[in-house]
């Protein structure tokens, strides 16, 4: 593959990227000037004014403009990583982004990396084994998880080990008193084990079921009688016929995941109260924090572009057979 | 002949002899009867008695999932709970496929229209799920319009991905062109000549739209948007549940979300059934 086609990859993608970005931008705002929320009475909170003070705030805040000027401006702050001030936290949106998002990717890396290794293994041991115990097993484990409420399967699973055997403290970041710097590295990994837990078990399902059903085909195919008519047999088999064909869908698959996990995220970081990007969310949301809400929405499309970007990446840079075409679309 | 037959009995459905299609339409008869029942009981239940003699019971025959803090029967609010889950998700569902259907035959319109479609749904996926519901619940102010809403509005983009392929494919056969040269205006044909060949699509979407549609209003309602809490719905039963768990009573948590579990499940297998009845390649076996 020669520089040329990387870089009109590249090139593609940053501008579908940038005109993305603008279009979650305006579409967010617009959605969000199109609410009832006041501005100035979500900033107040209920605080009695007087009628001139309002009308500094309504000009603070630009209840009047117009929603062009509003969006212009709101795309040059934008350009500038200028999100305003948030109202619930009293910050700037973007410092209290990086706080949250950090805390989340912590617990997002882990169960994306988790249930991609598990989901494969126990899909490679079902698609095996196929039609046995295990097998079913497995299939009746994933439909029950892809059909159950992850916050659900979370509230299960904090009663069953932290009140239930009384394991792992039951919520929050650090231990109440402690401030989140003084934490030690047990107090935050005790409590990101549960969160961990709950995503990487919801989110192996559909790699699982995936690969089980790959492997069977691949199992099923001419080259793998060829192969098991020259005496290879076993694990060597699966290894060399099944697991290198599927490795790489599998891969681009869990890239492909990174929209639910965001969303399993926002879930059971509410159910384990941990201090993520998600429970933001749904603060910014319900206290009608709407620059802290604006600010997670761009944030979380980057994050989807993110992972879109790394499966087309897995999937044109990695695989030997693509490698050498064009990049077409 | 007969060698053959024994070989089949094993295979063969547990009351009598049935072939694929039989099966496959008494196991849709069956989950619909379920789904409507529990629907229908649902409408009966107008108040739950609140005894506090009862408070906090674990399941019993008398409470078969036990009591809540006000001696409610969570038995009969589950119900309630899943009656009014489905009447979101049928409303939200009957939204975002009309918006698919609409999506879909206005890429069959002309390139700058498929490009289009394709644009819209790019900016509705590109933006996690449970986000966007949030966002359109408060862009319609919150409360039960926003749930549905917001539901209803965000649910269509993978039938719309489904449909808008399946025009591209149909787009290019040769009717199609005779048609347009034949004078017949774009509407024309896309509602007598490729609405007519993406049915069987809209109906399996619908159907597997369902599950997802209750799923994200029990999320979206346990986080807080939405209902409010003295409405009996499965979130908030959920995350009134949250309150009580570290006193014990698993049985709140537990059986709601069982419940639910069973229903999208149901969906789930209906869904799956309709799609083997309707593809050709396998009605026929």
């Amino acid at each position: 593959m020669n520089k040329n086609q990387i870089l009109k990859f590249f090139g593609y993608k940053l501008l579908r990227f940038v005109i993305l970005m603008i279009a979650v931008a305006i579409f967010s705002f617009v959605l969000l000037d199109l609410s009832p929320i006041d501005p100035v009475s979500a900033y107040l909170k209920g605080t009695a004014v007087s009628e001139s003070q309002r009308a500094i705030l309504e000009s603070y805040f630009g209840v009047n403009v117009p929603l062009t000027t509003k969006i212009y401006h709101w795309l040059v702050e934008l350009m500038h990583a200028n999100l305003g001030t948030s109202l619930v936290y009293r910050a700037p949106v973007t410092d209290v982004i990086i706080e949250k998002f950090s805390a989340s990717a912590v617990l997002m890396a882990l169960s994306w990396l988790l249930s991609g290794i598990f989901g494969f293994l126990i899909g490679i041991v079902a698609g095996k084994n196929k039609g046995s115990m295990i097998d079913k097993a497995v299939k009746v484990y994933c439909y029950a998880i892809q059909s159950a409420p992850p916050f659900w399967v979370g509230m299960l699973i904090l009663m069953i080990f932290a009140i239930y055997l009384g394991w792992f403290p039951i919520g929050l970041g650090v231990p109440i008193g402690v401030k989140s710097t003084d934490a030690t590295f047990i107090d935050w990994a005790s409590r990101l084990v549960l969160p961990t837990l709950t995503l990487s078990l919801v989110g192996l399902a559909p790699i699982a079921m995936y690969t089980r059903n790959e492997l069977i085909q691949v199992l099923s195919s001419d080259y793998v009688l060829f192969a098991k008519s020259r005496g290879e047999k076993g694990w060597d088999l699966i290894k060399n016929h099944g697991i290198r064909n599927i490795l790489l869908p599998a891969v681009t698959l869990q890239f492909l995941s990174f929209s639910e996990l965001f969303g399993g995220a926002v879930m059971v970081e509410q159910v384990f109260s941990y201090p993520g990007i998600g429970q933001t969310a749904v603060a910014a949301g319900l206290q009608n924090d709407v620059p802290l809400f604006l600010g997670i929405v761009v944030i979380s499309a980057i994050f989807v572009f993110v992972g879109n970007l790394l499966a087309d990446l897995s999937y044109y840079l990695i695989n030997p057979r693509i490698k050498e075409s064009e990049f077409s679309d | 002949m007969i060698k053959k037959n024994k070989g089949n009995d094993k295979k063969q459905w547990f009351l009598y002899p049935a072939n694929l299609r039989t099966k496959t339409i008494i196991i849709i008869l069956i989950s619909a009867i379920v789904i409507i029942s529990i629907f229908i009981a649902s409408t009966f239940i107008k108040d739950i008695p609140t005894h506090f003699i009862n408070a906090n019971q674990i399941p019993s025959f008398e409470h078969p999932f036990g009591t809540d803090w006000m001696g409610r029967d969570m038995f009969q609010r589950t119900i309630a709970g899943l009656g009014l889950s489905l009447m979101v998700g049928f409303i939200a569902s009957a939204i975002s496929t009309i918006i698919s259907i609409i999506l879909g035959l206005f890429s069959s319109f002309n390139r700058f229209a498929d490009e289009a479609v394709a644009g819209v749904i790019d900016l509705f996926s590109s933006i996690p799920h449970i986000i966007l519901i949030i966002l359109v619940s408060i862009m319609f102010g919150g409360g039960v319009l926003g749930v549905i809403m917001g539901v209803g509005l965000t649910h269509w983009t993978p039938l719309s991905r489904v449909l808008r392929s399946e025009v591209k494919e149909i787009r290019t056969k040769e009717y199609i062109q005779l048609a347009e040269n034949l004078g017949k205006n774009k509407i024309w044909i896309a509602t007598k000549h490729i609405l007519p060949l993406i049915v069987s699509q809209i109906i399996v979407g619908v159907i597997l739209m369902f599950p997802h549609a209750i799923m994200h209003e029990a999320a979206i309602t346990f986080l807080g948007f939405g209902l409010p809490p003295h409405q009996p719905a499965i979130g908030v039963i959920l995350s009134e549940s949250m309150n009580y768990l570290a006193s014990g009573s698993w049985w709140l948590a537990f059986y709601p979300g069982m419940s639910l579990l069973i229903v999208v499940l149901l969906f789930d297998l209906i869904g799956e059934n309709v799609e083997k009845l309707l593809n050709p390649e396998t009605a026929q076996k």
